[in-house]
């Protein structure tokens, strides 16, 4: 078994969260794994980027080589973009479709939204999802949720990190993560 | 021993706990910060009361971390590449007195300069203090390096260098640790030469140094981080490092048949190097950073085996990633998607709500009336004002020169003479700055955009918050032109008159415009 996954966002909007979860998951199936961050000055509102490798052989590089990504998870839709170049041709992009426009630059959102679909590609409208769901911080799990069929990790696995994972915060804050990542798998 | 998912930095912080330091000394710097942060937050750093809260700069954090090695106690003092050119001077002065308790030096270096103003590789460092030096190529080997060269450093009575960069440094892996380690106990140096670098004392200290270097290559040579794998091919790669992985990593996708001497440990391992070389007829050196060992393998008569960084097999500047190096070892460069071209950059800015961008604001609207619009500045989150919408700063070199900077442009006779310096940066390296202008009543005006943090690398605490104002009265700043400002919206008017009165000041002025970083103070709130 062997996932590369680019994790894709603006600094602050969480791609760490979902990358914890991956982590976890991977590691409680004995497989190997190195994830790459960005720290440091690109956090102030600029492009950030994970690469997440998860495999059942050594992982020599921290960096996915260009052109070997199986997916790429992204909490922006012009983020998602910027990291085509690392996607292998039958690879899979799951976006969030909710622009964070913090540049006078950005272009027409429908434009974006219309480039993703020349490419393999899901578009889930995850903030309004998770607004819906009545916890709007948890659209990085809706957006994992959606993901969760490409990582190669069984489902239970990804969801029995969830729960480690915010298991400090309490039932509720475990559950209502876990329905969202759930009406995210739904959605696929 | 369980295993632990932890960033490079994490793993030597780990490491270093269960090696059994007493004190890690370091001032922020990206990417070593987390190194001391996990020593912040670790329940056993707690109960053992293990030193950890930071420095004012990378040189009282080195001095401190010898201090604690005199008394015999482990020490570690972590930084960035940049910051050890500020603490190059105990640093060198380390290689002679030597240590007692174990010493280590983490220097973490940023090729490509993701959050750096430059990339210097702190290997050339070393070499120029003739320390040892590890320089792991995984997260598991950054951990057990640090037990490694505790050990070494004991044994041979010398700091020794471990040099990380960004991935490594700001990659996570599952870590396999060891058992903990007792502390040392207290045991000051009683020998009363050896820390004494007055000349005659120096030359026998220098001398000795010397002596020791056969015994730190045949170290090298035995190093439990060096591999060689063997091939019949003639053509092999030397990589140093983190460079490593790359090579692993384009040998194994591509199925190459390339020898490969892996190198984590200098000096240079002799033995090992000489029969490599004498073995392949095409020879890549492969580093992350400069072409520190190309350079001495190539030599002043180019050697024609060896290819890297300085014949164009590898790019010259910038770190290293495993498409360039399947490109030097003749691999076609992959058909790939290409990014659609309504793709523009996100470049980082200033926070909503940031003080800075009302300091900016303030600064722009007065600076416009004069002729010379320049200000000088410095490094930290407020560089940013170099950028759109603000355009307010036109320096920005090292930590500090934003007040010194203006210092020496105002004895040229530039009028007005403008420093804007953060908090953090002010007590790390402005001081003294400001004394100069002090004692040269030199008419500059001098803001500190104080919000009481450092923020660029996280925020962590800042060595002036709350002290700012005293500083400047105990440099000599005559206290009516030293003013406080609340960098928010509703005094934008009142900031402009006040700025705009110490600018005309023909003396040394201080403006501290106080408020708290939003990052921070939303932190609290969580709380």
């Amino acid at each position: 078994m062997n996932t590369n996954i680019i994790l894709a966002g603006v600094g602050g909007q969480g791609i760490l969260t979902i990358a914890a979860v991956i982590d976890l998951a991977a590691l409680n199936q004995g497989l190997y794994i190195k994830q790459a961050e960005v720290h440091g000055m690109s956090q102030r509102g600029g492009e950030v980027q994970s690469h997440l490798r998860i495999s059942s052989e050594v992982i020599h590089s921290d960096l996915i080589p260009l052109g070997a990504a199986d997916l790429i998870i992204a909490l922006e839709p012009l983020e998602a973009l910027r990291y085509v170049p690392f996607l292998k041709s039958d690879a899979m992009i799951i976006t969030a479709t909710e622009a964070f426009v913090n540049i006078s630059n950005y272009p027409a959102i429908d434009e974006v939204l219309n480039s993703l679909r020349t490419f393999n590609s899901k578009l889930i409208a995850a903030a309004e999802i998770a607004k819906e769901l009545g916890n709007a911080k948890a659209y990085n799990l809706v957006l994992l949720g959606a993901a969760a069929p490409y990582i190669g990790i069984e489902t239970a696995v990804v969801e029995s990190a969830i729960r480690t994972l915010f298991a400090a915060k309490g039932e509720e804050i475990v559950n209502s993560n876990l329905a969202a990542f759930r009406k995210g798998r739904g959605i696929i | 021993m369980k295993e632990n998912l932890l960033l490079g930095a994490e793993a030597i912080a780990l490491a270093a706990i269960d090696a059994g330091i007493s004190g890690v000394y370091a001032y922020p710097g990206t990417p070593s910060t987390e190194i001391t942060e996990f020593i912040q937050k670790s329940n056993i750093a707690r109960q053992r009361k293990i030193h950890s809260t930071w420095a004012t700069n990378e040189k009282t954090a080195y001095e401190a971390a010898l201090g604690m090695s005199f008394a015999g106690k482990r020490s570690i003092v972590c930084m960035k590449h940049v910051g050890l050119n500020v603490a190059a001077d105990p640093f060198m002065s380390s290689s002679l007195t030597g240590v007692r308790g174990g010493l280590l030096l983490v220097v973490a270096d940023d090729p490509s300069m993701h959050s750096s103003q430059n990339e210097q590789d702190s290997r050339a460092l070393a070499k120029f203090a003739m320390l040892p030096l590890i320089e792991p190529s995984t997260q598991q080997e950054a951990y057990n390096a640090v037990h490694y060269a505790f050990a070494m450093s004991e044994e041979l009575a010398l700091p020794v260098v471990i040099r990380i960069s960004t991935r490594i440094s700001h990659s996570r892996a599952a870590i396999v640790p060891q058992a903990l380690r007792a502390e040392n106990a207290l045991s000051p140096d009683t020998d009363t030469g050896k820390w004494i670098l007055m000349p005659a004392y120096a030359r026998r200290h220098y001398a000795h140094l010397l002596a020791l270097q056969p015994e730190l290559v045949k170290r090298s040579e035995t190093s439990p981080f060096l591999a060689e794998h063997k091939t019949t091919s003639k053509q092999g790669v030397i990589a140093f490092g983190l460079a490593y992985n790359y090579v692993m990593e384009v040998l194994r996708a591509h199925k190459l048949n390339v020898s490969v001497l892996k190198i984590s440990q200098y000096p240079l391992p002799e033995t090992q190097v000489q029969e490599f070389c004498n073995a392949h007829e095409h020879i890549i050196v492969a580093e992350e950073g400069y072409p520190v060992y190309e350079e001495l393998l190539r030599g002043f008569f180019n050697n024609p085996k060896i290819h890297g960084r300085l014949d164009g097999t590898l790019p010259r500047t910038g770190e290293l990633n495993p498409d360039i190096i399947a490109q030097a070892l003749g691999i076609p460069a992959a058909q790939t998607l290409a990014v659609p071209s309504l793709v523009v950059g996100r470049p980082p800015e200033l926070c909503k709500g940031c003080g800075h961008r009302d300091v900016f604001e303030a600064l722009n609207a007065v600076m416009q009336n004069y002729e010379n619009k320049q200000v000088f500045s410095d490094i930290g989150c407020y560089s940013l004002g170099a950028l759109p919408p603000f355009n307010a700063i036109n320096t920005c070199v090292d930590m500090g020169a934003g007040v010194t900077m203006a210092k020496g442009a105002a004895d040229a006779g530039m009028f007005p003479a403008v420093g804007i310096v953060g908090d953090s940066t002010f007590t790390h390296s402005g001081i003294t700055a400001l004394l100069d202008a002090v004692n040269d009543n030199s008419p500059v005006t001098i803001i500190i955009s104080d919000n009481s943090t450092t923020a660029m690398t996280g925020g962590q605490d800042s060595a002036g918050t709350g002290k700012l104002e005293q500083i400047c009265i105990g440099l000599g700043v005559a206290p009516e032109h030293i003013r406080t400002i609340i960098p928010l919206k509703p005094n934008l008017e009142k900031n402009i008159t006040i700025l705009k009165e110490e600018i005309e000041y023909q003396g040394v002025s201080v403006v501290i415009a106080q408020r708290e970083c939003v990052q921070v103070a939303m932190r609290k709130r969580k709380k």
